[in-house]
């Protein structure tokens, strides 16, 4: 029976010792370290959503830098090509206009050459005419030495007159 | 009876310490040889080695382990060297008288009018005054407590320190020991027993845990400052559950209350229903504290009893006793071991039926 009856002293003892454990404990050991777990666990909670938050900006970030360098990729492209049409336009352009030139030059050649050959037919048709007057003054004077050589020569110019007058008509 | 009492304290050093227990084995076969050993006890020792080599005398193991097991005014070191603890009683016509216990000699010896009974309590000399007597000493059982609790103190106010020291970085050293612990008992006991409120009663629970813990395994190491049954006794006990009771009772809402004055069943059931709710709310405080007892002072019992076999068939024949000591032994190895078990498991016990009961009577839709 000595085992299960509770003895005054101890029960005394045990409720002081107790309540001032209670007590210290709660005020300088639970609250402190409580209070010190939470604030790790809440810690460490945000870093991890900060992590996560990073890794989703970081995603971002590359995407937005993809599409960048995509797009001035193809930016580049279309410069490129432009440049090519330019080019090809330029030199184009060029190519007529040089042909235009040269075709000017030769036309306007030609033409200094055509000119030049009749002004040189039109002195040799003089040439040849004055040739032909002295020649044919020198030929006229030794004929006409006589009347009837003059009449039959008049009547036989005549006639040919009209006929190149019929023919043209 | 003489006899006993004289071979009683030679026989308690033995079981207030398993390590000295080794040597006092052999001393006590081979006394003969080992008088030198214990210069200041030769006499006593004669005297023993010839009562348990020769004589017809019992030893009387259920009385050794029942005085290992009970409250004590000395703790027993080793031999006859003990430490004598002082008394502190107070009666209406002394009033309080302090003195140390070594003055009653253990048991043998009056003072102030007082004397130590069998079961070592304290009486009046003259057995026929019936004044009632208030024993406050500070006892085995309470000197035991009281270091366990400092022990504690020290433990649990380092690691708060550490905890504000290194503010914001991983745990080191001893917190990674206590934090477990902590965080078991919040996020497995408070937290899923109690609810979102469990903040509150985190420190009664944390508290109760830790002092039946750490008393229970200072109660298992064998010598002093350790060995003492604390949590096996009943008196400790009792005031664990009347706090849980008190603290239960004190916050209990009205879903608590109704539930054991207006319960939900036929007003013709209440004569039977209401007494059973009333019988329920007494007998949860009462039961974890026999639980808590029962467990720990039986642990101590065994690992006691497989120990005094050594002594009983010593008793018969040193040389059985000699073949038996191995057995008992590892019998009280395995049994130490299962203890440890037992101290965890019954301060988590008793820590998670305060918290059951907490939320019991703060769960707020009751007949949802």
């Amino acid at each position: 029976m000595e085992l299960v009856t509770p003895a005054i002293g101890l029960v005394f003892w045990m409720l002081v010792t107790f309540s001032l454990l209670l007590f210290i404990l709660k005020k300088y050991a639970w609250k402190p370290i409580l209070t010190s777990m939470k604030e790790r666990e809440e810690t460490i909670e945000k870093s991890l959503q900060e992590a996560a938050n990073a890794r989703a900006e970081m995603q971002k970030l590359n995407q937005q830098n993809e599409n960048l360098l995509a797009e001035a990729r193809a930016e580049r492209e279309t410069i490129l090509k432009e440049a090519r049409e330019i080019k090809g336009k330029i030199v184009s352009e060029a190519k007529n206009a040089a042909d235009e030139e040269a075709k000017r030059l030769i036309s306007r050649a030609k033409d200094e050459i055509s000119r030049q050959k009749n002004a040189a037919l039109d002195e040799l048709k003089k040439e040849v005419a004055q040739f032909s007057l002295q020649i044919a003054q020198k030929l006229v004077e030794k004929e006409l030495e006589n009347n009837d050589a003059q009449k039959a020569l008049i009547a036989d110019q005549l006639s040919k007159l009209d006929k190149r007058q019929k023919a043209t008509a | 009876m003489d006899g006993v009492n004289k071979q009683m304290p030679y026989f308690s050093a033995l079981f207030s310490g398993y390590r000295s227990s080794k040597i006092l084995v052999l001393s006590l076969f081979f006394a003969f040889f080992t008088f030198g050993l214990f210069a200041s006890d030769t006499e006593h020792a004669l005297e023993k080695g010839h009562e348990n080599t020769h004589s017809e005398e019992k030893i009387d193991p259920g009385k050794l382990i029942m005085e290992h097991i009970s409250d004590s005014h000395d703790w027993h070191l080793w031999g006859h060297t003990s430490i004598p603890l002082p008394v502190i009683v107070y009666t209406k016509s002394q009033g309080v008288s302090v003195f140390s216990s070594s003055h009653f000699n253990h048991g043998h010896n009056a003072y102030k009018g007082f004397r130590l009974n069998e079961n070592n309590q304290i009486i009046w000399e003259n057995e026929s005054n019936s004044e009632a007597i208030y024993d406050l000493s500070i006892t085995k059982n309470v000197l035991a407590m009281f270091i366990a609790v400092i022990t504690l103190l020290i433990i649990m106010i380092s690691v708060a320190r550490t905890y504000s020291r290194r503010h914001g970085q991983a745990p080191k050293g001893f917190v990674n020991i206590i934090e477990p612990l902590i965080l078991f008992l919040r996020d497995d006991v408070a937290k899923s027993s109690i609810g979102t409120k469990y903040e509150r009663y985190m420190p009664l629970i944390l508290s109760i845990f830790f002092f039946i813990f750490v008393n229970n395994i200072f109660g298992l190491i064998p010598i002093f400052p350790g060995g003492a049954n604390v949590t096996g006794n009943i008196a400790i006990t009792m005031v664990l559950a009347l706090v849980v009771f008190l603290t239960v009772n004190f916050i209990g809402n009205k879903y608590y209350w109704k539930h054991i004055f207006l319960p939900d069943v036929p007003k013709a059931m209440y004569l039977i229903i209401i007494p059973i709710e009333i019988l329920g709310v007494i007998l949860r405080p009462f039961v974890l504290m026999l639980r808590l007892f029962a467990n720990i002072t039986a642990g101590h019992i065994i690992i006691l009893a497989f120990f005094s076999l050594i002594f009983i068939f010593g008793a018969m024949n040193p040389w059985l006793g000699y073949a038996v000591s191995p057995l008992s032994v590892a019998f009280t190895l395995f049994m130490s071991l299962l203890e440890l078990l037992v101290a965890f498991l019954q301060a988590y016990v008793f820590a998670l039926l305060t918290a059951i009961y907490i939320g019991m009577a703060i769960e707020e839709h009751h007949h949802a």
